[in-house]
């Protein structure tokens, strides 16, 4: 073992020969202020151009354009919103990709294709099949009707069209992980006698708890954010149907810059807050040693354990 | 592959049981809003009059506390006229709309059948309570000269309007501009020819008023921007004094934006006689006041005259006398294949 470590450095040292190193070095420096420039044009200053303008007026100006009740609302409705669209793309992330990455199927690959639609089909279209089904002159249009219900231009067409749009962002962060990690810890749980659901939640869960987390994470911030799908099913019912990004919009074009910006703001913030969780998940799943495909042995260990709690 | 072993799934249901709830809570959480006995009617609107409506919904909602006792809030959705009917056909509850022109509303009839056919006669005045016109905002000290619509088409100038086809202002700028054009011309080919050559000076046709608005002000495209007066009126005092002036030409369109209950969902919502009297409620002197004040025509007379001061007397041609009513003039003019397809050609 001390031979191999001795051995790696000078294998390096050869290598690496002057001129060479410095180009790459050059190289380097130059791609990273490329970036760097690139980012501050179209990230920072944008997002510094936000909270600048936001508190332009000072933080009492601040307070008042977001103390206003249509703003209050929609920062309620988003949160509504993705409170419900999100767990259900939870369990529907993870249900779909446990069948296609754990399972051999009739439609497996029509399956995998359908859930990246929503990536493809524009957001306006994502509206638009949703007023086609549940709109007054749709499909379901007269039946909702005559029993009342009220799906577009409602809170449940906003629910509708954001499940759409978040829905491939859990399951594509799954899937291949899943399909990755293959079944042969599975089938070894399995063979030491536990049952579907432990093999479920001690085996398959927690090999793929940081890439859902994530999946979540991602699929938060789109929903709180989406603006093309949901505009085109709300109505703009001022104080019940705009969500933030829609009523941002309606701030800036009634020249209420202020508040359009206070609003903005919030926004950003969340996003912040999420990109911060993001941030915080990728660290802490680079770090655990679940992560990283589980030695069979200590499964096998753990699983025997079991009975005996 | 898997071979499930029957099994109480206690962890499974527990999960359920914690989806329900979360569900039925959400469900709680979002019900409040609608469970509230107290009256509320929708106003679906197009894009100008969100501080017109801001101010009259706050003086009817008084106005009916007194009269009947019963609380009422009134609602808000703007948007560009023509997409905003499309959205009440779609099943948009609005228990009155307040557009831009009477075809939009004419369409309510025609594909969503929730009006009557007789629906401009309801009100008075056609149904239009105040009147606006269309003329033009200039940068100030007005740099390019523009006094009249014969020099929107000089090659140096470059004018701003929304796009005819979702606009309900653009149509009635289209419509001023031809009806000069043809006194101007003699007739409707030098009307044709004035129209293009004025679309060729446009370097760009957002979806509405609103949107064409913040292209000429914000981002500073363009010398000329044909506007409703009282957007023009807004823009010279709020978005910041001197920036803007406002030039009157020599003939304009009487544009009449028109109100009406939706028959069908104000039934439904037995809102009917609250709506009603929200819309004959512009026409009262407090409601014409309002009007006026965010610089909308008033029709009665005696508030007219007490603001003759603020709208410039200008010459104003009537859409049934010039171009025979919307209906015809739509199909002529801005249906697909019509006179517009025909003249604007985007040259960039």
């Amino acid at each position: 073992m001390a031979a191999t470590v001795q051995s790696r450095p000078r294998k390096v040292s050869i290598r690496v020969d002057r001129p060479a190193a410095r180009e790459r070095r050059a190289v380097r420096r130059l791609l990273i202020g490329v970036s760097l420039a690139f980012l501050a044009t179209f990230l920072f200053l944008p997002l510094a151009a936000i909270f600048a303008e936001a508190l332009r007026g000072g933080t009492k100006a601040w307070i008042v354009g977001l103390a206003d009740p249509a703003a209050w609302s929609a920062v309620k409705l988003t949160l509504l919103v993705a409170s419900i669209a999100v767990p259900l793309n939870l369990v529907f992330g993870l249900a779909a990709s446990w069948a296609i990455g754990k399972f051999d199927f009739i439609g497996r690959n029509l399956l995998l294709t359908l859930i990246d639609l929503p990536f493809a089909v524009s957001p306006v279209i994502s509206g638009l099949v949703y007023v086609l089904l549940y709109g007054a002159h749709g499909w379901f249009g007269p039946w909702l009707q005559s029993e009342n219900i009220q799906i577009i231009f409602a809170v449940p067409g906003i629910v509708l069209a954001t499940i759409f749009v978040t829905f491939p962002f859990v399951a594509r962060e799954v899937i291949p992980l899943m399909q990755e990690q293959g079944t042969e810890e599975e089938e070894a749980a399995i063979t030491l006698g536990a049952s579907g659901w432990q093999t479920f939640r001690r085996v398959t869960l927690p090999n793929v708890k940081w890439a859902l987390l994530y999946g979540v994470i991602l699929c938060n911030a789109r929903a709180i954010g989406e603006f093309g799908a949901v505009s085109v099913v709300s109505g703009h019912i001022r104080g019940r149907t705009n969500t933030m990004p829609l009523h941002i919009e309606i701030l800036y074009n009634e020249y209420n810059f202020a508040a359009a910006f206070a609003v903005s703001s919030v926004l950003a913030l969340l996003a912040l807050v999420t990109l911060a969780a993001k941030a915080a998940v990728e660290r802490y799943s680079l770090r655990a040693p679940e992560s990283a495909p589980a030695d069979p042995i200590l499964i096998a260990s753990n699983l025997s354990e079991e009975p005996a709690l | 592959m898997f071979t499930r072993k029957k099994r109480t799934f206690t962890p499974w249901k527990a999960a359920a049981t914690a989806a329900i709830t979360t569900i039925v809570l959400t469900g709680w959480l979002a019900a409040p809003p609608a469970a509230v006995s107290e009256t509320t009617l929708l106003n679906v609107s197009y894009d100008p009059t969100r501080e017109l409506y801001q101010d009259y919904n706050a003086a009817f909602a008084k106005y009916w506390k007194q009269k009947s006792g019963e609380d009422v809030t009134i609602q808000q959705s703007h948007g560009g006229s023509g997409k905003q009917a499309r959205s009440v056909i779609d099943g948009l509850e609005a228990d009155v709309v307040t557009l831009a022109l009477a075809y939009d509303v004419d369409v309510l009839y025609q594909k969503g059948n929730l009006i009557p056919i007789g629906w401009q006669s309801e009100l008075p005045d056609n149904s239009s309570p105040y009147t606006s016109t269309i003329v033009f905002l200039v940068r100030a000290g007005n740099p390019k000269g523009i006094k009249d619509w014969g020099d929107l088409v000089k090659p140096d100038v470059s004018v701003i309007t929304p796009n005819p086809k979702t606009s309900g202002g653009a149509r009635w700028n289209y419509l001023a501009a031809w009806a000069w054009a043809r006194r101007q011309y003699g007739n409707d080919d030098g009307a044709r020819d004035f129209i293009a050559r004025l679309y060729k000076n446009a370097p760009v046709l957002d979806s509405g008023a609103r949107g064409s608005l913040t292209t000429f002000a914000e981002r500073g495209i363009g010398d000329v921007f044909l506007s409703w007066e009282n957007e023009a009126f807004l823009a010279t005092k709020q978005l910041g004094e001197g920036k803007f002036e406002i030039v009157v030409p020599s003939i304009s369109i009487l544009a009449e934006p028109p109100v009406a209950v939706v028959g069908k969902v104000a039934q439904r919502h037995g809102t009917v006689a609250v709506a009603k009297a929200y819309l004959e409620y512009l026409y009262s002197p407090e409601g014409q006041e309002i009007a006026a004040r965010h610089y909308y025509r008033p029709r009665d007379p005696e508030v007219a005259a007490k603001y003759a001061a603020q709208f410039t007397k200008v010459d104003l041609v009537t859409i049934d006398a010039e171009f025979g009513g919307w209906a015809k003039a739509h199909a002529q003019h801005f249906a697909d294949g019509g006179t517009f397809d025909q003249l604007y050609l985007p040259t960039r």
